[in-house]
């Protein structure tokens, strides 16, 4: 069973229609890139996909839960209540572009607080935990900083480890490379390749061609609220079938832009 | 009329006995507006609509009618309704709901200009809406406005100084008091004045602590 599931997924703001029938699976321990120009609603869906967006129609599924709308029952469907999605959104780790850290948190107890408000975690063992995690991304040295005396690099990494510390079924990152300056990219880069060869399952909403193309199992192509193409790096990549597709690496390929 | 030392000295026993009807006053509908000021600005943010609706009446209400205006209403208005209340009780209501309106619109305020992203993030990690506005936003919002509640706390403590409209005796009343007995206004006035500010201070004082306490972020 596919980690996530999404069928015929519809979103407007208003009226215009931001996904118009978006079909995506997520098998466990993948990787999948997400790429396309922007506002072809990658954001848009990865909200949906954690219920942080209310959409109009379609069936999305992650780890097992439904999302915004229950499973169908003589061809309707109910909206899911509000705590079933507060559960679910347990089990689905997301990290934004601007990071969003809680800046009256030292780094520890950003990634602590989930554990102990949400899961009651004891103090110990999620400081425990979130001391680990710190460690992973390689933040051992900075448990005590508070957000503000943080680079963005390093910002970046606390909100991955802070997502980390709910032990999420699948991770959603959404462009979290765009906000930082260019040398910083490298280390946050860095801590998801690690998290995908350790078998995280990854939805990964980036612009770093070079991570889709040596980390993604799947590349998918997203324009004007579809997927327009999807397969593996090399093919999506290296030898897009849509013109749409080709257009776009044309414009974002240049030969420098492939690196990390 | 000249200042008498003798006399400024003399009223002092008197005016501290009103000082202190000052401030339990004070204080207790500082309290009390705080508490409602909570659960207002938190009715105004709760995107439910009723709750938005009841709140904004309340606050439109109170911050619309003088605070004087506001207590003479209650003072007599409410034994008509059957309900009779003591001095201190009905300065203590219209002081804490007048309060209690300013002090909802500043912590919504607050609160709606703490980043969305706060509570996307918050929520992402399966806090519910109470738990992040708990520990996440509130926290945040709170240290915001810190200085413009402090003031409407000042505010208050002044405002106290209408009581003596319902023979509540307080600082301002042990001062026209003893003007009226002695027949010179000066010399306890300044006294008076002396007090509103002995008791001002330390709530600018404490006000400005907790400011520097909490600067983090
Ligand atoms: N809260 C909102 N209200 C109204 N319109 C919105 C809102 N959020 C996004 N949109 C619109 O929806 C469309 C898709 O936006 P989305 O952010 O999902 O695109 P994206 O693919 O993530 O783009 P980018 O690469 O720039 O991040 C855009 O046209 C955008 O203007
Ligand atoms: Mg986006």
């Amino acid at each position: 069973m596919s980690t996530i599931r999404i069928r015929n997924l519809h979103k407007s703001y208003g009226a215009t229609p931001v996904l118009r029938g978006v079909d995506l699976d997520v098998a466990p321990g993948e990787v999948v890139c997400v790429i396309g120009p922007s506002g072809s609603g990658k954001s848009t869906l990865l909200a949906c996909l954690n219920g942080l967006e209310p959409f109009e129609s379609g069936e999305v599924i992650v780890d097992g839960q439904h999302i915004g709308w229950g499973p169908e029952r003589g061809g309707a469907r109910l909206r899911v209540p509000e705590r079933a999605m507060t559960l679910a959104r347990r089990r689905i780790g997301i990290v934004f572009q601007a990071f969003n850290l809680f800046p009256h948190m030292t780094a520890l107890g950003n990634v602590m607080e989930a554990p102990v408000q949400v899961l009651r975690r004891p103090r110990a063992e999620a400081e425990a935990t979130a001391r680990a995690l710190l460690d992973r991304v390689g933040l051992g040295h900075k448990m005590l900083a508070y957000p503000a005396d943080l680079s963005g690099g390093q910002q970046q990494r606390v909100a991955i480890a802070r997502a980390l510390a709910m032990q999420p079924a699948v991770m959603l990152f959404d462009e979290v490379t765009s906000a930082l300056d260019p040398e910083l990219v490298g280390e946050v880069l860095a801590v998801m390749r690690k998290l995908a060869e350790e078998g995280m399952t990854m939805l990964v909403v980036t612009h770093e061609m070079g991570f889709a193309r040596d980390v993604a199992d799947r590349v998918v192509f997203m324009d004007g609220g579809l997927v327009v193409e999807q397969g593996s790096p090399a093919e999506v990549l290296g030898n897009p079938r849509e013109p749409r597709t080709r257009a776009f690496l044309g414009r974002v390929l240049r030969p420098d832009s492939i690196s990390a | 009329m000249d200042f008498e030392w003798d006399l400024f000295v003399e009223s002092l026993p008197t005016l501290a006995a009103g000082a202190v009807t000052t401030a339990q006053l004070a204080i207790v509908s500082i309290i009390i507006g705080l508490l409602i000021g909570l659960v207002g600005g938190l009715a105004r943010v709760s995107g439910l609509a009723a709750l938005n609706g009841v709140a904004l009446f309340y606050v439109t209400l109170l911050r619309g009618v003088p605070l004087l205006v506001t207590m003479l209403f209650l003072y007599y208005g409410l034994p008509s309704l059957g309900l009779l209340l003591e001095a201190k009780a009905v300065a203590i209501l219209a002081l804490s709901l007048t309060n209690g309106a300013y002090v909802t619109e500043i912590i919504r305020a607050g609160i709606q200009s703490i980043d969305r992203g706060q509570m996307r993030a918050a929520r992402s990690l399966g806090m519910g809406w109470g738990l992040a506005m708990r520990r996440i936003v509130l926290p945040q919002a709170l240290r915001r406005v810190l200085p413009p509640i402090g003031n409407e706390a000042i505010t208050l403590l002044k405002n106290t100084a209408l009581v003596s409209v319902i023979a509540i005796p307080d600082l301002l009343r042990a001062g026209t008091d003893i003007m009226t007995w002695q027949a010179n206004t000066f010399s306890p006035f300044a006294g008076v004045a002396l007090m509103y500010l002995a008791m001002t201070l330390p709530l600018v004082w404490l006000v400005a602590r907790l400011e520097s306490r909490w600067r983090v972020a």
